[in-house]
């Protein structure tokens, strides 16, 4: 195995996992805010999706115009959920919280797919699929792309998080009690991050259905997304780029080299397993905040 | 109402734990009971395969689930890959020849085996944790279901069930396989609702409540989550098995992905949390409305002449099962139990309200 090929695995996963990590910003964003581990951020990324392509496609707004718009309406559905099904779970046990989010999930997956077909549509962003040399490398360019907008993200939100806004929203994150108590409105706190992250889930549902077609399986990215988030840390976005650059290289170099042994398909093996061994060995992430707990 | 009681009022402690304490509920027992038995000649044969059995086999499988979850509180989104591994050892275990008696009860005891390993992530983490490293097991279960031709039976990845039997009788009308179905819900549902005037009951509600509390009480609660995974993983095993051999015929990786997983703990949920009657509530809602409203919808849209396209009615059910997660949620998030046990409650005084407790 020449050196060439490792980098050329090794860039590739990372960017993939950069992809994985805008679909992770989107989970910590609310796990932060409100400590909800949020599964419906699968159902999210499509319905973001679709919705860029039914202005994009069926109103037939060019896509700078549509993405925005797009973004705009997902704030307010997630600002929506939020409201409407999560606020009235807050302070009941996790389970039923985990359970409306995976009724979320659900609901949205089959309403998309009711209303716009499952058929495999592309965002079309006018990106080429010619590929691009670094050196002998061979990367895809939807790919850097996407990793750049991933970083991007990143930025906004370590400036956001700055800003008298994002100072509340960690204020909220740290301690509802005390925030309550100096007058942060902790309901419309949390509402903003569910409003951020559908956001975000409109750049991952943009980006992914270039890559691999808007249908259903952009639900399906929610493993990874969670694997990254909790090797991050469930709290920390810093967190969840560094472990999406992790998981990405690892996934990809070693699902390459372990496939011809176990006969193909140990991508999402080697993923479950970074999964478990991260909440066995260390279960609050590289970057997230151990919780200690009292009787 | 129906329950001419203005309160509890035990006198000794022998009615204090007793099954029912009052008749009334033991009459509704009955009644279901006898409603139960007299199914085949209630119902057509359809309804009596196609509803009624998958139903109480999913009741079982759900009230292993309500043990693990609504009882010992630890979360669990792999049990399908736990039924998984039941079925799976029942039904190569009835090919190698044994009589079927013993290949439910190997899959019950390997589904025991393989869901204590569950149990291990209980001992480390809890709460989302524990739910999430669950899931990932379920990946795993599916990845080496799907990846060993010599479990899921080669090519086709689907494995023939040879005919059930008891006792050495073959076991083939719909009316046989709905008794098998019967008496093992029956079965899971007696144990269900004794275990809570039991110790192991009781430790479990501990464990469930705050486990480092429990411990400081001198409950072991490291041995009782394995007790309940276990336990629970062997109703789940044998429920897989006789949901393989009474209903699906044949046993295939898809029937225990981890949508299938997330389907049970959508009906414990939605049941209700530690609530036996709630779990049978919950398994036909989740398990029987979706399929009806679909056909409400088709036959809707057929009246008034609008043209639905086929995907569209093909992914309705899942737009409505998902939707009618959300609404009881926000309805009531105890679940059906906790709705049915609120009628039951003002119902038992009505109308002397005052004497409620």
């Amino acid at each position: 195995m020449e050196l060439v090929f490792l980098a050329e695995l090794a860039a590739n996963g990372a960017l993939t996992g950069l992809l994985y990590s805008l679909f992770a910003i989107g989970l910590v964003l609310i796990y932060k805010a409100s400590s909800v581990p949020n599964l419906a951020q699968g159902g999210l990324t499509m319905v973001g999706a679709y919705i860029v392509l039914a202005l994009a496609r069926d109103i037939g707004l060019p896509l700078w115009v549509a993405i925005p718009l797009a973004a705009v309406v997902m704030f307010g559905f997630g600002m929506g959920i939020e409201r409407v099904a999560l606020r009235r779970l807050a302070g009941r046990p996790i389970v039923m919280i985990l359970m409306m989010t995976l009724g979320i999930d659900i609901f949205l997956r089959g309403t998309t797919l009711a209303i716009w077909g499952g058929t495999s549509r592309s965002v079309e962003l006018g990106v080429g699929y010619d590929p691009l040399f670094i050196g002998d490398v061979l990367i895809s360019r939807i790919h850097l792309v996407g990793a750049a907008v991933a970083l991007l993200l990143f930025v906004v939100f370590v400036l956001f998080f700055r800003s008298r806004l994002g100072i509340r929203l960690r204020a909220i994150a740290d301690d509802y009690m005390a925030s309550w108590s100096v007058g942060i409105s902790v309901e419309r706190g949390v509402g903003l991050s569910w409003g951020l992250a559908s956001i975000v889930a409109v750049a991952a549902g943009v980006i992914w259905g270039e890559i691999q077609g808007v249908d259903q399986s952009l639900s399906l990215l929610l493993l990874k997304g969670l694997t990254v988030a909790v090797l991050g840390g469930l709290d920390s976005i810093f967190g969840a780029v560094l472990a999406g650059l992790i998981l990405g290289i690892l996934e990809n170099v070693g699902s390459t080299y372990l496939d011809p042994f176990v006969g193909g398909g140990s991508r999402d093996l080697i993923v479950a397993a970074v999964l478990i061994l991260t909440v066995m060995l260390r279960p609050h992430g590289l970057f997230g905040r151990q919780d200690i707990e009292r009787v | 109402m129906f329950y001419r009681l203005s309160g509890i009022h035990h006198t000794n402690y022998v009615s204090d734990t007793r099954l029912y304490k009052i008749p009334a509920d033991r009459n509704l027992a009955l009644f279901l009971l006898a409603l139960g038995l007299a199914a085949p000649f209630l119902v057509g044969s359809l309804y009596l395969n196609s509803y009624m059995l998958p139903w109480l086999v999913w009741t079982a499988a759900a009230l292993g689930l309500n043990l693990v979850t609504g009882w010992a509180g630890q979360l669990h989104l792999g049990y399908a890959a736990v039924m998984a591994v039941g079925a799976y050892s029942a039904v190569h275990a009835a090919k190698y020849g044994l009589p079927w008696e013993f290949a439910l009860l190997i899959g019950g005891i390997s589904a025991a085996v393989i869901g204590s390993l569950f149990a291990f992530a209980a001992l480390r983490v809890k709460g989302l944790y524990l739910a999430l490293t669950t899931l990932a097991m379920q990946f795993v279960m599916d990845w080496v279901l799907t990846h060993s031709p010599a479990i899921s039976g080669g090519s086709h990845a689907s494995l023939q069930a040879p005919t059930f039997a008891l006792l050495g009788q073959r076991i083939t009308s719909d009316t046989g396989l709905y008794y098998v179905a019967f008496g093992w819900c029956l079965l899971v549902t007696i144990f269900m609702l004794n275990l809570r005037r039991t110790g192991l009951g009781r430790a479990l509600v501990a464990v469930r409540e705050k486990d480092y509390a429990a411990a400081i009480l001198g409950v072991n609660s490291f041995y009782y989550k394995i007790v309940a995974f276990a336990t629970s993983s062997f109703i789940a095993g044998v429920s897989g098995a006789i949901l393989v051999a009474t209903f699906f015929f044949l046993a295939a990786p898809e029937q225990f992905s981890v949508a299938v997983s997330i389907q049970v703990l959508a009906m414990v949920i939605v049941g209700g949390l530690g609530s036996i009657i709630g779990t049978y509530f919950g398994v036909a809602l989740i398990l029987l409305v979706p399929g009806v409203v679909n056909g409400l919808v088709a036959e809707g849209a057929g009246a008034l002449g609008l043209q639905l396209n086929v995907e569209s009615l093909a992914h309705i059910p899942n737009a409505v099962y998902g939707a009618l997660i959300i609404i009881i949620l926000m309805i009531e998030p105890l679940g059906l139990g906790k709705l049915y046990g609120n009628i039951r409650d003002y119902l038992r005084v009505w109308p002397f309200d005052q004497f409620k407790k």
